[in-house]
């Protein structure tokens, strides 16, 4: 019976999606005009764009990803199904993973896909670019789980996608570090698997551990 | 059996109420009366276990519902202030999600028959941002015709209904009392219920 | 009977208020000798660096503001994880008096820190590990500030803050971790400013002192900031005595 619930929350959220098309592509296309605007600011010189790829694209990754996440919980919270979720017999834990799950899939499966275009705009050899694919893979998930905390926490709150942001950014930091480390590592001859490890293991610690602090945070708010 | 001990409730500085007790037996109904901001609403999402009292214990068959939280959260049906229906679903997915995420797996003839029931039958394809606030609040009082819950907690569900689906409703309401069902509902209407259901509790500002 | 009855003569703010007010005093007292006499060492008595001359001396303070930021961060999760587990309004509350001195504390560390690199190294701001781990942290105690008082309902707010106080200190080590990384990564910025070979004795000793002068005067400080809020609140409290009374 779980898995039946689950499963219908995630249908009904890639759903809603589907039929909001674009509020998710206008995320996507702030990805593309974020990246692109660093050339402007730093001079179009190749090898400082090659320097600087990975960086930036994980940077505007990261950015979408904020734009995003205000809409994860704040649309249920506002017409009143989160509620009925919290009534659930499902564990608020797995419910949220099902939500964070559809808001991957819309939001950040297609960014990762758009990674290689966006990288080939910086002059990024194939190899870093295959990296920086993987490592944003891998890396995005954590995005929209540590976000989620940061989503749940601003529910219905004054000035809430600001407050997000500065709730979320820090916590992203090491993401950002290992996830953009791992491709400037091969760039400069060393190994990229140390740092896509890591960003293998912030999905591990945040798979178990964000959902329970979202779930924790909802109770909270929804009080 | 739902019997409750000692609630208050504090919000913001003012307490709304204190040191409230009563119990709900099978086939009655708890009619909360009171003005605006005595802490009806407040009272109810208490009662179904979302919000925390700030004094005293709720008990259910005799269980803290703390303890039992989620046989408590599968025995009771909660309808709040707003219709809990998403715009860009039709009527007809907003109650199969409603009821899914409760744990049932409704047929397509028992959704239709529930949709019928409170007049939205013709209406079930359409989007829901296209319905009325009348219609929205049928739709999110389609699942007490589809779903075999005791406790029914209802916060204003008369609000935005015609006369005709009104009568619909008390008599929904009825029928569950007769067999048995419990329900806790605040309204500022008197509903023409049986008086051998009806207690009334008031809360003074 | 219930648990929550209990909770209220457990975490009591109405005893715990003028218990307060009377260990200010003695606090205040401690935090003036022990900062004084921290300042005498590190002025006076700590010796003169051979490498850094007389600027060094800036550590006397940027070394214990660290520690007081990050000790600081850890008592506040403390108080955070009971006022969720307990449900104890006075933890809440010790957690959100906590914060501002402790931000107070990271910005100190900071600027001090900068006004130490900048005659060593020749800039403003170096990317060291450390420094740049205690701007994050300054980062987490302003996002703590800013929700806090974004929620109006004050339990809710101290809640939620408080999980993100947790959320925090869980994160502190993975933070520091991945800047030490970052560091050895990206080699231009190999410089450190905690590279402190051989400590004389009286520098650490120094140091150990005015940490221990900012640690009474944070204590202080959070006492008069946690009777400010427990004045603010204190309706709560005069109803939930004059609650207990009736019944």
């Amino acid at each position: 019976m779980t898995i039946a619930i689950l499963k219908s929350l995630l249908m009904r959220d890639i759903r809603l999606a589907m039929r909001r098309k674009a509020d998710v592509a206008a995320a996507l296309f702030f990805f593309v005009i974020a990246a692109s605007l660093f050339p402007f600011g730093v001079g179009a010189e190749p090898t400082q764009l090659r320097a600087i790829g990975p960086g930036v694209l994980w940077v505007s990754a990261l950015l979408s990803a904020m734009l995003s996440l205000g809409r994860l919980f704040s649309m249920d919270h506002a017409d009143g199904t989160l509620e009925q979720l919290l009534l659930s017999p499902v564990p608020l834990a797995a419910a949220v993973l099902a939500k964070i799950g559809a808001h991957w899939l819309v939001s950040g499966l297609p960014l990762v896909l758009l990674a290689p275009l966006i990288g080939l705009q910086f002059d990024l050899p194939w190899r870093e670019l295959a990296l920086l694919t993987l490592s944003l893979l891998l890396g995005t998930p954590v995005l929209s789980l540590i976000g989620a905390i940061g989503a749940a926490l601003t529910l219905g709150v004054r000035g809430g996608s600001v407050l997000l942001a500065l709730l979320i950014l820090p916590l992203y930091i090491p993401v950002l570090i290992f996830g953009a480390g791992a491709v400037t590592a091969s760039a400069a001859g060393l190994t990229p698997w140390a740092g896509m490890s890591l960003v293998g293991a912030m999905l591990a610690l945040s798979l178990f551990f964000a959902p329970l602090a979202t779930a924790a945070a909802l109770r909270i708010v929804l009080d | 059996m739902l019997e409750v001990q000692g609630l208050g409730c504090i919000r913001g500085s003012r307490q709304l109420f204190g040191n409230l007790s009563f119990s709900l037996h099978p086939s009655e109904l708890l009619h909360i009366q009171g003005p605006n901001g005595s802490g009806k609403t407040s009272l109810l999402r208490i009662l179904t276990g979302l919000s925390r009292p700030d004094a005293g214990e709720i008990f259910w068959q005799g269980d803290n519902i703390r303890e039992v939280r989620e046989t408590y959260a599968s025995s009771l049906l909660y309808l709040g202030h707003q219709p809990a229906v998403k715009d860009d679903l039709s009527a007809a997915e907003n109650l199969e999600y409603a009821v899914q995420i409760a744990g049932i797996e409704p047929s397509r003839r028992k959704l239709e028959e529930a949709l019928d029931a409170v007049g939205l039958g013709t209406r079930q394809r359409l989007l829901a941002r296209f319905l009325s606030q009348g219609q929205r609040r049928r739709l999110s009082l389609a699942r007490l015709w589809l779903e075999q819950r005791s406790l029914w907690i209802l916060d204003e569900p008369f609000t935005a209904l015609d006369v005709q689906a009104t009568l619909l409703l008390e008599a929904r309401l009825e029928a569950h009392l007769a067999e048995g069902g419990m329900v806790v509902l605040t309204t500022h209407q008197s509903p023409a219920i049986a008086d051998g259901y009806v207690r009334v509790l008031s809360l003074d500002a | 009977m219930s648990s929550r009855i209990n909770l209220y003569r457990f975490a009591s703010p109405a005893t715990f208020y003028p218990l307060a007010g009377r260990m200010i005093p003695w606090f205040s007292w401690a935090a003036g000798i022990f900062c004084l006499t921290g300042l005498f060492i590190s002025f006076f008595v700590a010796p003169t660096d051979y490498q850094q001359g007389e600027a060094y001396r800036i550590i006397f303070i940027h070394v214990p503001a660290a520690w007081m930021s990050m000790f600081i961060y850890l008592v506040m999760a403390g108080y955070s994880a009971l006022s969720l587990g307990l449900n104890a309004r006075l933890s809440g509350m010790m957690a959100q008096s906590l914060a501002p001195t402790g931000a107070m504390f990271t910005a100190l560390a900071l600027i001090t820190g900068s006004f130490w690199g900048k005659p060593m190294w020749g800039a403003w701001w170096v990317w060291d590990a450390r420094l740049t781990s205690e701007l994050i942290l300054l980062f987490l105690y302003i996002g703590y500030l800013a929700l806090h008082s974004a929620i109006d309902d004050p339990r809710r707010a101290d809640r939620a803050s408080a999980l993100f106080a947790l959320v925090g200190v869980v994160n502190v080590p993975i933070i520091y971790f991945s800047v030490k990384w970052w560091n050895t990564l990206h080699q231009g910025a190999s410089v450190s400013l905690t590279r402190a070979p051989a400590m004389a004795h009286t520098m650490l000793m120094g140091m150990l002192v005015m940490a221990l002068g900012f640690w009474m005067y944070s204590i202080a400080v959070v006492l008069m900031r946690v009777r400010c809020v427990m004045r603010e609140r204190e309706r709560d409290a005069a109803w939930l005595s004059a609650l207990k009374e009736v019944e």
